[in-house]
């Protein structure tokens, strides 16, 4: 997958610039989309023959008459390379949105397509499969809604033996899928769940790429966590999808990206985390979180974080289960190379995808937050340093920073000893001076620690000017009440 | 962000967690108006915080658009005909080859030849149209099993079956896995290949107009088939299902044994 995918831009018919511009508009749009919880993006697979697609040529839009002399060609034909011609010119033209139009308002058109779907002339059967995926690609819900009466069969053909066929349909489905409840709502009692449970086995790579995809789909959708996640965690999918995530060999990124998102949108939805806990996923996504770290500083393959961002999420929301506490109290997650290797990503995050900074420092907080080994951890390795290097990059950054930071200082003296002397009191000067009230009332709550567990750093505090660092902030609501008790014990120590 | 050096060496040593420092809490950490309390965070799926990573997990699917120019055209190899005795046609790509084989081939039933998209479909047809012992029991009992995967309900007759498939399931009326038998004699010599007859089991003729004469190889190619079916198949089979499953994967060897016998 990876290979496939990487440095094959559309051969110079834009330049570098063109498709900078054309992925800020995309991401814009994707944001926009998100924030209205409408966020929707199917795969297509196109398959040209370089001789088909000619000179940046786009098929021709067809109307009524030509599309039913293609299917009548496709069903009536004498030859079958004519048959299968008409089918690729009626794909061709399904290309556009008003084609898909005038295909589904006529009368039989789909019943024909399905029919040719279902025939037992294979090239016949594929081209049929690849017009259906055209218009499971539409954004119009209504040419989803069309595609009904083929869902049936894209199921039954999951427990076939013909790998790009399964790998078609199950593109074609997860397409359909994203665009409509309606779909979902048929496809549910048409036993997509077993289908999928059955075909997951499959060996080919191709196929399982493309089942997580479809699989992603149906996790997004809005009513999954009660109606399509109960049913999911009920299959043997769960420990399908652990064994896709577990690292060596067999470990094919493609198809980890995917099944890391189905993982990660089961496991936000809440539905019942415990039993993941139970087959191993904690310790599954640990190791592919130390796996991840070592990739990530052996190449300068863009596109890792595609896998490092939901195993972040998977990992930070489960630790949040009381699960995930063995009867002794202490985490099942104990490894210290989990720490290390964290912060071998967020290096990696800091130089090519700053965005994921916070998700990266979301896993540490849950990793340290009640545990005295991870802290201790932090403290040993010497991380702290690397760790206030984050400061700068933006206000949530900080925040987090500092909350990581309260985390260990709030075990007591003994860590923050550790703490002092050293860059961290210079690095709070420096975030008082911050206008962002987050960052200072959490600069606040580690300078109180600091000073509880380590008295001798107040003196300091006052010799580089911390008193006036304070009173910046005395008139801000929400820091007043902390700014002057911390002015008092300053004055007091 | 610079990492001390001995971190990399770390990662790559065995397991092991940290021998933790002694914790030892004051009642004025907490004490008003600090409130700062150590614990885990969790977030939702539609929270905020998710947005960049989601956004830059559709970027990537719609990636797949962008670089769509250059798929690589499917290896050709010098054109070779389908071994399968009786089987006319010609590749020239190892891709078309194994799509028509498990299409046509692939799970074919010995008696009737019909072809079905699955192992699953295919034991389901032998066991309804082609055992006697079948028919016995389930005039006694529920036999005629959901054709949906994952399904265990069985019923009297497969007009039930279907009736519970289209009510409970959702499929098509005219789900074309499902057709119910016309003729009650097991492995009937049944020619594929006839006009008229509707798609049964095989997989399908277009059903909406009545087709035209198959084209003619093909015409010719079922026509040498049904023959070699009829004279080796033609006394009625009791057998296990598997047995019935080993036949059919070895017919194709049985034939050409029989041919080249004559």
């Amino acid at each position: 997958m990876w290979s496939r995918r990487q440095g094959r831009l559309r051969p110079t018919v834009c330049g570098v610039e063109e498709l900078r511009r054309r992925r800020r508009e995309r991401e814009a749009a994707l944001r926009k989309a998100r924030r209205e919880q409408q966020l929707v993006s199917k795969r297509l697979l196109r398959d040209d023959a370089p001789e088909e697609a000619g000179e940046g040529c786009v098929a021709a839009i067809l109307g009524e008459t030509e599309v039913q002399q293609f299917l009548r060609q496709a069903q009536q034909g004498t030859e079958e390379k004519e048959r299968e011609g008409a089918l690729v010119s009626l794909r061709r033209g399904l290309q556009h949105p008003e084609t898909q139009q005038t295909f589904i308002r006529l009368e039989g058109s789909m019943r024909t397509l399905v029919g040719l779907l279902t025939s037992n002339q294979a090239l016949l059967q594929l081209e049929a499969a690849r017009c259906l995926h055209e218009l499971s690609h539409s954004e119009q819900s209504t040419v989803a809604e069309a595609c009904l009466p083929a869902t049936s069969y894209l199921l039954t053909y999951l427990s076939g033996h013909s790998s790009d066929f399964i790998e078609l349909c199950l593109y074609t489905l997860g397409n359909l899928i994203v665009e409509s409840e309606a779909v979902r709502r048929q496809l549910l009692p048409q036993g997509i769940v077993p289908a999928l449970a059955a075909c997951i086995q499959s060996p080919h790579v191709a196929v399982l790429e493309a089942l997580g995809y479809a699989l992603s789909q149906l996790l997004q959708a809005e009513e999954a966590p009660e109606k399509i996640i109960p049913s999911i965690l009920a299959s043997t999918l769960p420990q399908h999808m652990l064994q896709m995530l577990q690292p060596g060999p067999k470990l094919n990124p493609g198809v980890a990206v995917e099944f890391a998102w189905c993982l990660h949108y089961i496991i936000c939805s809440q539905v019942s985390n415990p039993l993941l806990i139970g087959h191993g996923a904690l310790s599954t996504l640990g190791l592919l979180l130390l796996d991840l770290a070592g990739a990530v500083q052996k190449t300068e393959d863009a596109g890792l974080e595609l896998l490092a961002c939901p195993v972040l999420r998977c990992l930070s929301n489960l630790l949040t289960e009381a699960a995930v506490e063995t009867v002794g109290g202490q985490m099942q997650l104990r490894d210290e190379r989990v720490v290390a290797a964290l912060f071998i990503l967020l290096q990696f995050f800091f130089q090519k995808q700053p965005s994921l900074l916070p998700e990266g420092l979301w896993l540490l907080n849950n990793l340290t937050a009640n545990s005295p080994s991870f802290c201790t951890s932090l403290l040993s390795l010497d991380l702290i340093e690397p760790l206030l290097q984050l400061l700068p990059v933006s206000n949530v950054v900080s925040v987090m920073v500092l909350t990581v930071l309260c985390n260990i200082a709030e075990k007591g003296p003994a860590y923050c000893q550790r703490l002092w002397p050293g860059p961290l009191l210079p690095a709070l000067l420096h975030t008082l001076a911050f206008s962002d009230t987050e960052v200072v009332g959490q600069s606040l709550e580690l300078l109180h620690l600091l000073f509880l567990y380590q008295p001798e750093a107040v003196q300091v505090f006052l010799q580089q000017s911390g008193l006036q660092a304070l009173e910046r902030h005395q008139e801000e609501a929400q820091l007043q009440d902390r700014v002057y008790a911390l002015q008092q014990t300053a004055l007091q120590g | 962000m610079q990492l001390p050096p001995a971190l990399c060496a770390r990662l790559a040593a065995g397991p092991g967690a940290a021998e933790p420092l002694p914790v030892e809490r004051d009642p004025a950490a907490g004490a008003a108006p600090f409130h700062f309390v150590a614990r885990p965070v969790r977030f939702p799926r539609e929270h905020q915080f998710f947005e960049d990573g989601d956004v830059q997990r559709h970027l990537y699917l719609q990636d797949v658009i962008m670089q769509v120019a250059d798929v690589p055209e499917k290896p050709r190899v010098p054109a070779f005909a389908c071994q399968v005795a009786g089987c006319c046609q010609v590749f020239d790509a190892l891709d078309d080859y194994e799509h028509h084989y498990h299409t046509l081939h692939g799970n074919v039933c010995s008696f009737c030849k019909r072809a079905f998209p699955s192992g699953h479909l295919l034991d389901a047809h032998i066991l309804e149209w082609h055992d006697s012992l079948f028919q016995i029991l389930s005039e006694r009992q529920d036999m005629y099993q959901c054709l949906v995967e994952g399904c265990t309900e069985k019923f009297k007759t497969s007009r039930d079956r279907k009736d519970h498939m289209v009510r409970m399931h959702l499929y098509p009326a005219d789900f074309r896995f499902d057709k119910p038998k016309k003729s009650r004699s097991p492995a009937s010599a049944e020619a594929p290949g006839d006009s008229g007859e509707r798609s049964e089991g095989e997989a399908m003729e277009i059903c909406s107009e009545p087709v035209a004469a198959s084209p003619a190889p093909a015409g010719e190619r079922r026509i040498c088939r049904h023959r070699s079916v009829s004279e080796l198949f033609l006394k009625p089979v009791l057998n296990m299902c598997s047995v019935l499953r080993i036949l059919g994967c070895t017919w194709a060897a049985a034939l050409l044994i029989l041919n080249s016998e004559r």
